[in-house]
Formats: structure tokens, sequence, C-alpha cells
């Protein structure tokens, strides 16, 4: 696209009300913040519903056999060193029963979604664009839903014309005039879905001419191959993902590292992950058989989070008198910016003395999670 | 491994439900915006999941 075509994309959005820094809806869409890991493996029988990088999920339903990879890879569609999210089929299915199917998904936060208007006269269009790379060709669905009020839906089409070649695609949704709006909340607002294979009873609806309330058979409709999960060693690679306001796409709004990073941490943070001596906090006995840490978080949280932690022997230690436990017991006091954590297993101490908590184990991790 | 469910109480009342799988523990707040809780409480609701008593 020419310089002048841009530039005339831009203003179009502008005039649309949007345009400008921070016009990208959806987060992380370069793929560079993977806080769980790089790589996922994926099974049938195994973990079937996951987020590796950050704010993306991939989740699969009612397969036999499939299974792959989730990954953060080094591939960038201009040849430079930028992220890129892949699936890689291992196993492949054998076949697509009606009521399988899969799809990558990022939620977009409630309240973040109020200037498009959505369920109103004024309701603003948005334009989805993003590159993508697959050893199959073939048409994809990719589309909006809405839960709040009347679940609402509205997919779109697009076609992998090379394989293992990067392509940039755009696709413009109308705004949504019905279906009561999205609440002005924490919730979830839109999930933006791509989808990777369908069986027939999440597809033929028709949801692909307009928004319409949702019904199972309009989910993935327009999804017309499954050749991704059907053959072995099958790729589908995505990175600069761009959700705007307007009907043109613009060029991907790129942002540092840490921005993106806090934007992140809204719905997940890591306190500690694995090694000795990783500096958790200052902590404190409680009484002789408890000690107690309390937490502010590194930004604040969507809701009140989970504490997710790996436990075992000696994990962790109140350092000062290597007094070590295995994991917290619990969270309490916990809100949207802070919590406290204690312990009260395999510890022992004068209370009121106060000491830093380290971890002490390869295996050692503890995180917050508020993820919609 | 499946996922056991317990009530943790402080003070004589429940301050989260811990989860434990194995070596994975983790620590849900009863915080109706966190969508693990909202899960919780849906299996619940459904007859799939039971949360055991604290100790």
């Amino acid at each position: 696209m020419s310089k002048a075509a841009e530039l005339a994309n831009l203003i179009g959005n502008i005039n649309a009300g949007g345009g400008g820094v921070n016009r990208n809806l959806l987060i992380n869409g370069a793929m560079n913040v993977a806080q769980r890991g790089t790589s996922q493996a994926f099974a049938h029988d195994g973990t079937t519903n996951t987020l590796l990088i950050d704010r993306w999920r991939f989740f699969i339903n009612g397969t036999d056999e499939l299974d792959g990879t989730y990954a953060q890879v080094a591939d960038d569609p201009f040849g430079g060193n930028g992220n890129a999210l892949k699936w890689t089929t291992g196993t492949a299915e054998s076949a697509i029963a009606s009521g399988e199917y899969g799809y990558f998904t990022q939620k977009i936060e409630a309240q973040n979604l109020q200037h498009i208007q959505n369920g109103n006269s004024n309701a603003k269009s948005l334009t989805l664009s993003f590159y993508v790379k697959s050893s199959i060709t073939g048409t994809f669905a990719v589309g909006l839903y809405k839960g709040d009020n009347t679940a609402r839906i509205f997919n779109k089409t697009y076609t992998i014309d090379s394989a293992n070649t990067w392509e940039k695609k755009s696709v413009t949704f109308a705004g949504d005039t019905s279906g009561g709006g999205i609440d002005d909340d924490t919730g979830e607002g839109f999930w933006v879905n791509w989808h990777i294979f369908a069986g027939s009873d999440y597809k033929g609806g028709g949801a692909t001419s307009g928004w319409t309330n949702y019904a199972n058979n309009k989910w993935a409709d327009g999804q017309a191959t499954d050749a991704v999960v059907t053959t072995a060693g099958a790729t589908w690679l995505m990175t600069q993902c761009q959700l705007e306001v307007g009907q043109n796409p613009t060029e991907f709004e790129s942002e540092p590292f840490e921005r993106t990073l806090t934007k992140c941490q809204r719905y997940y943070q890591v306190l500690v992950d694995g090694g000795a001596d990783k500096a958790i906090g200052v902590g404190f006995y409680w009484n002789s058989g408890e000690v107690d840490y309390t937490h502010r978080f590194a930004t604040d949280m969507r809701a009140s989070p989970t504490l997710e932690q790996e436990t075992g022997n000696g994990y962790y230690k109140m350092s000062a008198n290597n007094d070590s436990f295995n994991g917290f017991s619990a969270i309490q006091y916990v809100s949207t910016r802070s919590c406290n954590l204690y312990a009260d297993s395999n510890v022992s101490g004068t209370a009121g003395f106060a000491s830093d908590i380290r971890s002490r184990d390869a295996s050692s991790f503890i995180a917050f999670t508020a993820e919609l | 491994m499946a996922k056991q469910y317990q009530y943790v109480n402080r003070e004589s009342e429940v301050a989260c439900i811990k989860v434990e799988e194995g070596n994975k523990v983790s620590f849900v707040p009863l915080d109706p915006d966190n969508t693990d809780y909202a899960e919780i409480l849906k299996q619940v609701k459904e007859g799939t999941l039971t949360i055991k008593d604290a100790d």
C-alpha cells in the first residue's frame, strides 16, 4: 500500500472516530509478551484450552486423535526478528465430526469498548487486520462475538492463497445497532475469534452477512477448511493483529514491550518463576507457626485474582532463619490491587520477626491470574 | 490427575477455594468477577463439581 493510501485510510478512520495512538483494541497483537512460556503441548486427552502468549487463548473441543503445539516463535512477515503465534499439528485428526471445533481468541474487556457505541444507532465499524501464514491454503472464518445482553455474532472469511507465505488480511465489520450493547464493566466485551476447524454443528447458520443473534451453528460460520488439523505437521501462524475503529486497515501500531507487558499484567502477572534465591517480598511471623506476606500487584488487575503456585518440598523460605516451606496455604484480603498470602504449614519462628521471602527451587512459581 | 476443590476458612469465614492438581495449587477468591470462581459456581450448579468443606 502506498503512503498516500495509508494516510487516506488513517484520515478515514479518524473521521469515523478511530485512528491515532492506542487505536488497537487488541492487546499484544505482535505476540511479544509470553509470561507463561513459549510452547504448550495440546492434545485431545490433555490440555485443550489455555493461554500461552498473553491474551491469546487456544481452545479445542471434542477431538479424538489430535495433538500439537501452540508456541511463540520468531517469525516476522518482513523478514525481521519479530514474533508470531504458531500452531503445529502433530498427530492429525482423522476427520472432523459434527461437534468438533477449535479456534484462537482474544477477549476484549467490555469497558474498553464503550466508544464503539455497540447496540445503538451510532455503532461504529471496526476493521481487523493481521498477517497469517499456513502450510494449508483455503478459506477460514474470523469473527466477532459478544455475549452481553442479546448474544450476537458476525463472521467474515479470508483466504490463504499461497502456502507458507505471510499474507496480510483485513476484514471490516459494520457496527451492530442491535442486541442491547455491551455493558460498561470489567467483564467480556468482544471475543475476536480466528477459527481453525469446525464441525457441521458449528457452521452453516448464516453469520457472514451481518450481525445476527447467536446460535451454535453460527459460531464458526464460513470456515471452509479443517486441513490444518487433519494434516500431520501442518502449521498456522499469525501476528500483527489489529482491531481498530473505522472502515480501513492502517499500519500495525507497534508499542514498547513494557507498555504491552503492563497491559497484559492487568490479566496475568508472575511474581516468581523458578530459581534459587529469587526475592518474593518481605514477610513476617504472624505467630510462631504462620508467615504472612502482603503483596501489591504490578498493576491493578481486572478482578481479584486467582493465586497460582507450584508447590514442593522446601520450594520457598523465610531467608533470615532459612525456614523453608512448601508453598503458601491460601490467599486472603484480596482485591484488584493487593492481597495477603500466608503459610501456616512447615514454618516456625518468633512472632513479629520479619524476613525476606525467597524461592528455593527451579520449579518455584507464583503468579496471579484475572483473565477474561 | 483430577483437580480437588476445598474451601479455605480464615477467622471462621471462607477466604477462598483451594484447587489442587498435583504440585499445582491455586487459590480462587470469592469474587464473582473472577472467571475461575464463576466457572466453579457454574459447575457446582450443574452438579459436576463438589467442593470439600474446610479442614
